[in-house]
This record gives C-alpha cells, structure tokens and sequence, in this order.
C-alpha cells in the first residue's frame, strides 16, 4: 500500500510535467489540427538554453539561487515561446494551406533540426549534461513515504500555470477568438477575428508552457540530453489524446492519467516496460471512449 | 483532387491506356537491371538495395496512407515483424527463408487486425497515436523478450537460396529487391484500379460521402491496413539474410518516419512517388556523409523546404496525366469535339442537297 502510494505520487509529478507539454501540444491542434511534432523539442531546446544561461548567473549566487531560478524560469519561457511564434511564422504560416501530412511532415523535419542542431553546437552535444541547479532534498514524510517540496512546487506551478491557461482560453475575449478559430477559422476571420495574431498567441502559449517544464525538468532530474524532447513530446501527445486532444483540461488530465499508469506499470512490470503499459493503456482507453476522457465533439470530422 | 479520383474511376486499367507510364516503367527496370554492370563498387550497391527496401516499404505505406488515408506512423513494425520472424523461425527451427514468408505474413496480418479492428473506426488523429503506440510496443517486445535475443537481436542468419541459387552479396540482394519492388508496383496499381482502391479513394477524399454511397468504410480501411502490413512484412522477410542479424534499433519510430517521408516527398498515392521519394530519402543523408553530423540536420532542413515548395510531394499523383493525356490525344483522339445532343441523321444527310 505504502509502495502504491508513492507511485502514485510520483506519477502526479511525472504528470505533471507531461501535462504542461501536452497542454501546449493540444492547443496547437485544437486550432490548426495539426500535431506539431517539434514541441517536443522546443521543451529540449528550453531546457539546453536555460542550462546555459543557469550555468552564466547560478555560480557564486548560493543564497539567491532560487530567485535566480525563477528569473531565469521567466525569461526562458519568454524565449521558448518566441522560438515557438518563430517556427509558425517561418515555417507554419507560410503552409496554412498545404494538406495537413505535408504540414507534419515539415514538423518532423523542423523536428530534427532542432535536434541535430543542438547537437552540432560545441558547447552542448550528444553528452548528458548536469543541470547547474538540483533540486534539494528536504521535504516531508507521509507515512514512511518521503516527499520532497520541490515535488510539490512542481506540482502546484503546473496545477497554477494550465489553470492560468484554462481561464484565459475560457474567460477572456482572446479565449473567444482563439475557441472561434478553432471552430471554424474562416468564419472567425469574416468576423474580424485576427486569426494570425491568435495562433501565434496558441504558438506563444505553447512554446511558453514548454519551457516552464523544461526548467523544472533540469531542476528535478538534474541532467538534460538532446533526445529528451522526443520521449517527452511522445508521451506528451499520447496524453494530449488520452484527455480529448483539443481540450485543456483534458490534457492536464491526460497528463496526470498517464503519469500514474507509467508510474504503477513500472512498478509492476520493471521498468523497461513503461512504454508498453503506456501504450496499451491508451488503446484500451481510445477503445472504451474513443473521444478521450473529456473529448466532447464527438462525432464531428475533423 | 476529386479530379484524379473520376478520371482514375473513368479508365479501367492504368496499365492497359497509360501506355506512356508502362514505357517509363519498363524503360526504369531495364535501367535499374543494369546499374550493378555499370559500378562493381560494393559501397553503392549496398546503398542501392537498402534504397530498394525503403522503397518496397514507402509502395506498401503508400496504400495506408496515400490511397486510403489512414496516418499511419508505426509501419516498421510489419517491417520489424516480417523479419523477426523469419530470423526465429531460420536461427532457432532451421526453416529455410522462404519458407518463412507466409507466416510472417501471417502474424502481420494478426497484428493488423488486432490494431485495426477497435482502432480504425476512431478519428485519424487517434489511429496515428495508436499506430504510433502499436510501433514502440512491438520494439519494446523484440528488445525486452530473451527469446527474440534483447537489445542484441538475432544474428548468423542463414543464406537466403532460391532454387538453388545461393544470394549473398550486395548484387544478388539488390536483384531479389528490384524483383519484389516490380511485383509490389505491379500489384499497387492492380489494386488502385480495383474495386477495392476506388473504394479507398473514395474514403479518402470524402469519408462521409463514402459512407453514404455505401462503401463499408472500416471493412475497407481495414483491408488498406493489412494490405500495407503484408507488404511490409515480405520486405522484412528478405531483409532479415541480407542484413544477417538484425536487432530492434532498425526497427524504431525513426524507420516508420522514415518511410512515412518517402510517402510525403515523393507525392501521396504516387506509386511513381513512393519510388522517387524512398531513393530521396535513402540516397541524401548518404550523399551528406561526408558532413557527419550535420547531415541529419541539412536533411531535415530539406524536408523542411520540399515541404513548402510542393506540399503535394514532388510527384504528386496525376503528374503523369498532363503528358500521358497530351500524347494519348495526339495519337488517338483526334476527333473533334462531338455536340452533346447528336442531331437526327436524315437532318444531317439532307443539309447539303437543301436549296436547289
């Protein structure tokens, strides 16, 4: 019981982050139905870049590491989503009309730019690299388990961050647009909708929420590798899918959903299997609710 | 798009009225007959015959995804399945490789039911995920199972003979693959004039309207999945000898992208496409070698930029109609456009002898 716990704990905090990325992932479908399969590495390309500019201003700053983190936090998510608005404007925009495969195929190819560009440059490379910042130890026990309040914090940023998103998409006049675009984007632009200032602000978002995981991704696990967009985007996208993709609050569920099962399915079945139990668990959900769990337009064709 | 679809269901047979194309498709096996007479190198001939067998896969991929639309992006694991197959039935039961074919084919036609049958009736978006899914399950079994050799894989598998001729070098293999790829273009455009291909054409450029005209859709998608599955098992099947050990790496999601981009370069539902862009994606990180590691980023780059120059691929499907109509109409239909309603012949007969 106490072991089941702990799993499931730690699969909130994997699901966490899971959902971060998936929220980016399920907004930019939900309004170019496309599955950007570069936002995995957008988050890869914020965790090098914050490792960069950590390892720059971290040393020598002891008592202020934590503000320094946050600062630093801000900044690259400021960046990530820059680099996000980027790639629709250069790449995205340019093929509005081009049929969704050749829209995914660019993503992929943008995909492997990023990652073999960060290979190529000298400083960063194919070697796993230790974040300049780790996460300290202390926290609380409950029961025998042990957390720490990092975990925690992660946890609460990321509830605080999606809830954030959830607001703005369903609160505000730009949450409007942006469900408006998403509905039907010519019907939107005729009533005098900026459709391309809302989808570069879903890029924005996206490419934002990314690199607020990938700053506590460094923090937590303590080592960043140039691969570790795609498993991240991966489960990212499965969990965008297990929610509903197009639907917020189904991606933090997802997300959370999909930690768990990754979580209880290692601990039942060793941990080379995780992949495999993800897997089944989302086929076996997709069967049983081919929507996702809070999927609502259900029969519409997308 | 629609166009394609109703001049593709107006001619019985691609083969039989474009003659053009079966002159180019001859004239190209003739060609790809004698390029090992041409080079002796080993390095190129190797090459040539792994850009054999992506093309083989992107014919086969070029069914799910080009014909009937189904996205699809775990496809090396037929790939993965056709030659962990014949690699544990040859190594541990000494079945001869041939023999190993029709289960292979078998087990991926299982597997494709197994996946297709809950699966094809979602939305494609989820049927990517789960093919995606099906794809990293069926890698993650052949790397943690004992009896498919783990992270090592199978190796010392046995000569691939076919009646008596004994095939183990580059040039044998790149002959056993030209023969496989002729039959696979053969049977794709058998099969794309078919009842069954316009079928998936149909569900492909309308699902809905496929629906209502009574076309069983998951029935034919499901029939596009395994279709696509056997072909990629045969492919593994034969690739299993040439590589005479095989382990999960080659199998992974990067193999299925890799296909997938040969589909999407070289033009979606393009027989002449899926060739083209199979050698593209085989030949170019080849040709960038000598760049080591920057090679995959120039590739990507490039993928980048085919896809925003010709979103439809480089030879979309219908790019031959334009010279194939052009010459079909200098030859044979020289005749001048008739009027719609034909007018009566005594009308006609009397027209000239009128006003005497």
């Amino acid at each position: 019981m106490e072991l089941f716990l702990n799993e499931l704990a730690n699969g909130l905090f994997v699901g966490a982050f899971f959902a971060l990325v998936a929220v980016g992932y399920s907004m930019v479908y939900g309004i170019l139905r496309l599955i950007n399969f570069a936002h995995g590495d957008f988050f890869m390309v914020a965790a090098f870049v914050s490792y960069t500019i950590l390892g720059a201003v971290a040393v020598g700053h002891v008592h202020m590491v934590w503000f320094t983190v946050i600062w630093v936090g801000l900044l690259v998510m400021l960046l990530t989503g820059l680099l996000a608005v980027l790639a629709n404007r250069l790449i995205y925009h340019p093929m509005r009309r081009a049929a969704l495969l050749s829209l995914m195929i660019a993503a992929l190819g943008l995909s492997q730019v990023l990652e073999n560009g960060v290979l190529n440059i000298p400083s960063w490379g194919s070697a796993f690299l230790t974040y300049p910042v780790t996460s300290p130890a202390n926290g609380f026990n409950v029961g025998q388990s042990h957390f720490t309040w990092f975990q925690l914090i992660i946890v609460v940023i990321s509830g605080l961050l999606s809830l954030g998103v959830y607001l703005l998409v369903s609160r505000t006049l730009l949450g409007k647009a942006m469900r408006a675009v998403s509905e039907d984007r010519i019907a939107a632009a005729l009533m005098g909708i900026n459709v391309d200032l809302v989808i570069a602000v879903v890029f924005f978002i996206g490419g934002a929420l990314a690199g607020a995981a990938a700053v506590m991704t460094g923090v937590y696990y303590g080592q960043i590798n140039y691969l570790m967009g795609w498993t991240v985007g991966l489960e990212a996208f499965t969990a965008a899918v297990l929610g509903g993709i197009g639907n917020i609050g189904g991606a933090v569920l997802g997300g959370v959903v999909l930690g768990i099962a990754q979580s209880v399915g290692t601990g039942w079945f060793g941990a080379e299997w995780a992949l495999v139990v993800t897997f089944v668990v989302l086929v076996l959900l997709l069967w049983l609710r081919p929507t996702g769990i809070l999927g609502e337009r259900v029969a519409r064709r997308m | 798009m629609s166009q394609n679809l109703v001049a593709a269901q107006g001619r019985r047979s691609v083969l039989r009225t474009k003659w053009p194309q079966r002159t180019a498709l001859f004239v190209l096996v003739v060609l790809a007959a004698l390029v090992p007479h041409m080079t002796g190198n080993q390095y190129y001939l190797s090459v040539a015959y792994q850009a054999e067998v992506l093309i083989c896969l992107a014919i086969g991929l070029n069914i799910v995804v080009g014909y009937c639309g189904l996205l699809d992006l775990g496809f090396a694991a037929f790939f993965a399945i056709g030659a962990y197959t014949t690699g544990l039935l040859s190594v541990d039961r000494h079945w001869t490789i041939l023999a190993t074919i029709p289960p292979g084919i078998a087990i991926a036609v299982i597997c494709a039911v197994i996946i297709g049958l809950p699966t094809l009736r979602l939305r494609s978006d989820y049927l990517a995920v789960v093919t995606l899914g099906f794809g990293l399950i069926i890698q993650s079994i052949a790397t943690n199972l004992n009896q498919t050799g783990g992270a090592t894989g199978i190796y010392g598998i046995p000569i691939l003979t076919v009646g008596g001729i004994v095939i183990q070098t580059a040039q044998s293999f790149y002959y056993v693959f030209l023969i496989l790829l002729v039959v696979f273009v053969f049977i794709s455009f058998r099969l794309r004039n078919s009842r069954i291909g316009r079928a998936w054409l149909c569900i492909r450029e309308d699902e809905d309207a496929a629906q209502a005209m009574g076309i069983k859709i998951h029935r034919y998608k499901l029939y596009a999945y395994m279709g696509g599955a056997v072909m990629g098992s045969v492919t593994g099947a034969l690739y299993a000898p040439a590589l005479t050990a095989i382990s999960p790496p080659s199998f992974g999601f990067n193999e299925s992208l890799l296909i997938l981009m040969a589909v999407a370069i070289g033009g979606m539902g393009s027989v002449w496409g899926a060739i083209l862009g199979g050698a593209i994606v085989v030949i170019l990180p080849e040709a960038f070698r000598q760049f080591s590691q920057a090679r995959l980023l120039i590739f990507g780059a490039m993928l980048i930029i085919i896809m925003m120059t010709r979103p439809r691929g480089l030879f979309p499907e219908g790019a031959f109609k334009g010279t194939a109509t052009r010459l079909r109409e200098r030859f044979n239909d020289r005749a001048p456009p008739r009027p719609l309603v034909a007018p009566p012949e005594a009308a006609v007969r009397d027209a000239p002898s009128e006003g005497p």
